[in-house]
């Protein structure tokens, strides 16, 4: 009951937050959108770093470093780091320097002016929107898995919990989810974009301090980090995946299993070659296939699976193409605006690498120890990994209660974003524009962009309760469709020669591409294509190639527009 | 950025290459400062050095050229229907 007591207090500070950022509200739509180019460095930096890591950085790499090993961190963070900097040296000041002289404040806007086309504006919206949903499904789906294991036990009579007996009693997915979305939801309608930076900043804040926290409290209840390092499961001269130690709740200790429990074993024929297996699968990132045992406490059921850890090489390089997905993201866009000037990006770009370094060293390891602690769990349920590492091993409720409020921060730090980028996007892009300009007042345009908040918020939510469940998987279609219309926005600010008809055959390319590889995986669950490329690579090669030849093949754009974006060059 | 940008390409590049650690792929046995595997530390310190790299190009490579547009008087471009 203490964890749920903290919770909410936090919920509640949040919403207070809220309302005092509205009274720095200066009425205007300018002001609601991009803050009046108003946030400084720190500011920025927060909420850059907040938006760009979700449920994602923490329980979705806790997760797969459960399910992967090590490799998750190169995989996707260190990457990251380089990558995300680059995009925000290299491509966002230069966004924000047009939007700050053209008056841009959503990313179509300045689609429409740099490719003299109205219409892109109507292709883009659609496909950018089915982009974001996900995303958003990402956190709320994370948020309720979270805190299930955690007030597990608290309201027997209200949850019974049929589903997931060891949960009985514990706040169900569907219900965090619900008063996530109305929290967030409230603060971005009163606060608009200034109301989600002063949250960001406070919400990262508070995940960075208490993920550290959770990772000190974790490595001491296993025994300091020397013998932490030894709890992850282990593969023996038999080729058995076995738990050398497991988790004493009742003296709330670490203990040795002996012999071993056995909780799987490696699959003859798929680790025969190369060198055969690794002894300890998940300190390297030799690809190990095994197959693993889950028995079903109350019924007895033994279920298999088939898991494999490490990566191959290709897999391994081709998740390059991910990251380069935040240079497509609306709501980083909107974030990007919001800058006092370009030196505000400063911090940022020097800064970035070294916060997710702070975020995912701590998860990837949780992750990796959870496998000796943890029984062998399916791909649809590596999402509650952390969530049960500090339900089992933080004894202190109040502790719990401020770790499970950073991994909620974590997550209600994009959402924000994202349910505000949404709204900034239909009201600009779609209303306004069939509108025409000068036909709503400021305060008509804010109560339209407050409605489809509420709008997408209430939509969002319901998708949420009948999408796919495993956090990391949907996370990375949602990464490799934005990655695929990466080229596009590349090619806007550096490449003179690209032409309307060009765009529109890298978002026709990106989008036709990224749909089949979404549907062939069966809507959200794991693919990779012969020796383990992602499919972002192909889409993104598609869309390229798509980019440059309809260019090529095509009149170049107006000397007028190509001395509006590239003066350095006209002039 | 414009005299200088061949530097930044080619120095990304470069840590684009040392991202693919192949070297340190199957060490399972090596563990830095006792607990953290080796591959992952590699990367731990390459986040670091993505940082630096950064931190430096932003001093030698500053476009202020754009910076100077920025500051220019603002000139909004009408993207709504006529």
């Amino acid at each position: 009951m203490t964890p749920l007591i903290i919770i909410v207090c936090y919920l509640g500070l949040l919403l207070a937050l809220g309302i005092i950022s509205s009274r720095s509200f200066r009425g205007t739509s300018k002001d609601y959108f991009v803050a009046s180019h108003s946030i400084g460095p720190f500011l920025l930096l927060m909420s850059v770093f907040g938006t760009t890591m979700t449920a994602f950085a923490l329980v979705g790499s806790t997760g797969k470093a459960f399910e992967r090993g090590i490799g998750v961190y190169g995989l996707m963070a260190s990457i990251s780091g380089l990558v995300h900097a680059a995009v925000f040296f290299l491509i966002g000041i230069r966004l924000w320097v047009y939007g700050k002289k053209y008056g841009f404040v959503t990313q179509i806007q300045f689609f429409r002016a740099r490719f003299d086309s109205q219409r892109i504006g109507y292709v883009l919206f659609p496909i950018l929107a089915m982009l974001v949903v996900p995303y958003l499904l990402i956190g709320i789906i994370g948020a309720g898995k979270t805190v299930l294991p955690v007030t597990a036990g608290a309201f027997p009579d209200l949850f019974p919990n049929a589903a997931t007996p060891q949960w009985a009693g514990g706040i169900p997915v569907w219900l965090t989810g619900l008063v996530i979305c109305g929290v967030v939801m409230t603060y971005v309608f009163l606060g608009g974009s200034r109301g989600a930076a002063w949250a960001n900043t406070f919400q990262t804040i508070v995940f960075m301090v208490m993920g550290l926290v959770a990772f000190v409290f974790i490595a001491n209840s296993l025994g300091g980090l020397t013998n932490a390092s030894k709890v992850a499961i282990q593969i023996n001269d038999q080729g058995e995946v076995v738990q050398p130690y497991r988790w004493d709740a009742a003296n709330n200790q670490l203990v040795a299993n002996d012999p071993p429990k056995v909780v799987g074993r490696i699959i003859e024929g798929e680790n025969d070659t190369a060198g055969s297996y690794s002894p300890r699968p998940l300190l390297s990132r030799q690809v190990t296939t095994v197959e693993l045992e889950n028995v079903n406490k109350k019924t007895g059921e033994v279920k298999t699976f088939t898991r494999e850890y490490g990566m191959s090489t290709w897999m391994f390089l081709t998740y390059l193409f991910i990251p380069l997905s935040v240079g497509m993201f609306p709501h980083l866009f909107q974030h990007w605006l919001t800058a006092k000037s370009a030196r505000a990006f400063k911090l940022t770009v020097f800064a970035h690498p070294l916060c997710i370094l702070i975020v995912w060293v701590p998860c990837v390891l949780i992750g990796i120890w959870a496998t000796g602690i943890l029984p062998p769990l399916d791909p649809t349920k590596v999402s509650g990994v952390l969530g049960q590492m500090v339900a089992r091993l933080v004894s202190s409720p109040i502790l719990s209660g401020f770790l499970i409020a950073g991994i909620l921060a974590a997550i209600m730090s994009s959402l924000d974003s994202q349910f505000l980028c949404l709204g900034t996007m239909f009201t600009n892009d779609i209303v306004i524009h069939k509108l025409g300009s000068g036909k709503l007042s400021d305060r008509q345009v804010i109560l339209i962009a407050r409605g489809f908040v509420v709008g997408i918020v209430t939509l969002t939510y319901l998708l949420s309760l009948v999408a796919p469940q495993n956090v990391f998987d949907l996370a990375v279609w949602c990464f490799s469709g934005f990655g695929a219309l990466f080229p596009l926005v590349f090619a806007a600010v550096f490449w003179k020669r690209v032409t309307k008809a060009g765009a529109y055959a890298c978002i026709l390319a990106a989008t036709l591409s990224w749909f089949y590889f979404f549907a062939k995986s069966g809507f959200g669950s794991e693919l990779v294509l012969g020796p383990g490329i992602m499919p972002v690579a192909v889409c993104f090669l598609i869309s390229t190639a798509a980019l440059i030849i309809v260019s090529l093949m095509t009149r170049p754009p107006s000397e007028e527009t190509i001395k509006k974006f590239f003066p350095d060059k006209a002039s | 950025m414009k005299n200088n940008g061949w530097i930044v390409w080619l120095g990304t590049l470069a840590l684009l290459l040392l991202h693919q650690d192949f070297w340190f792929w199957d060490n399972y046995e090596t563990e830095v400062f006792g607990f953290m595997p080796i591959g992952l530390a590699y990367h731990a310190g390459f986040s670091i050095v993505a940082a630096l790299w950064w931190g430096a190009v932003m001093s030698f490579a500053w476009p202020h050229h754009l910076e100077a547009l920025a500051e220019e008087q603002e000139e909004p471009i009408s993207t709504q229907r006529p």
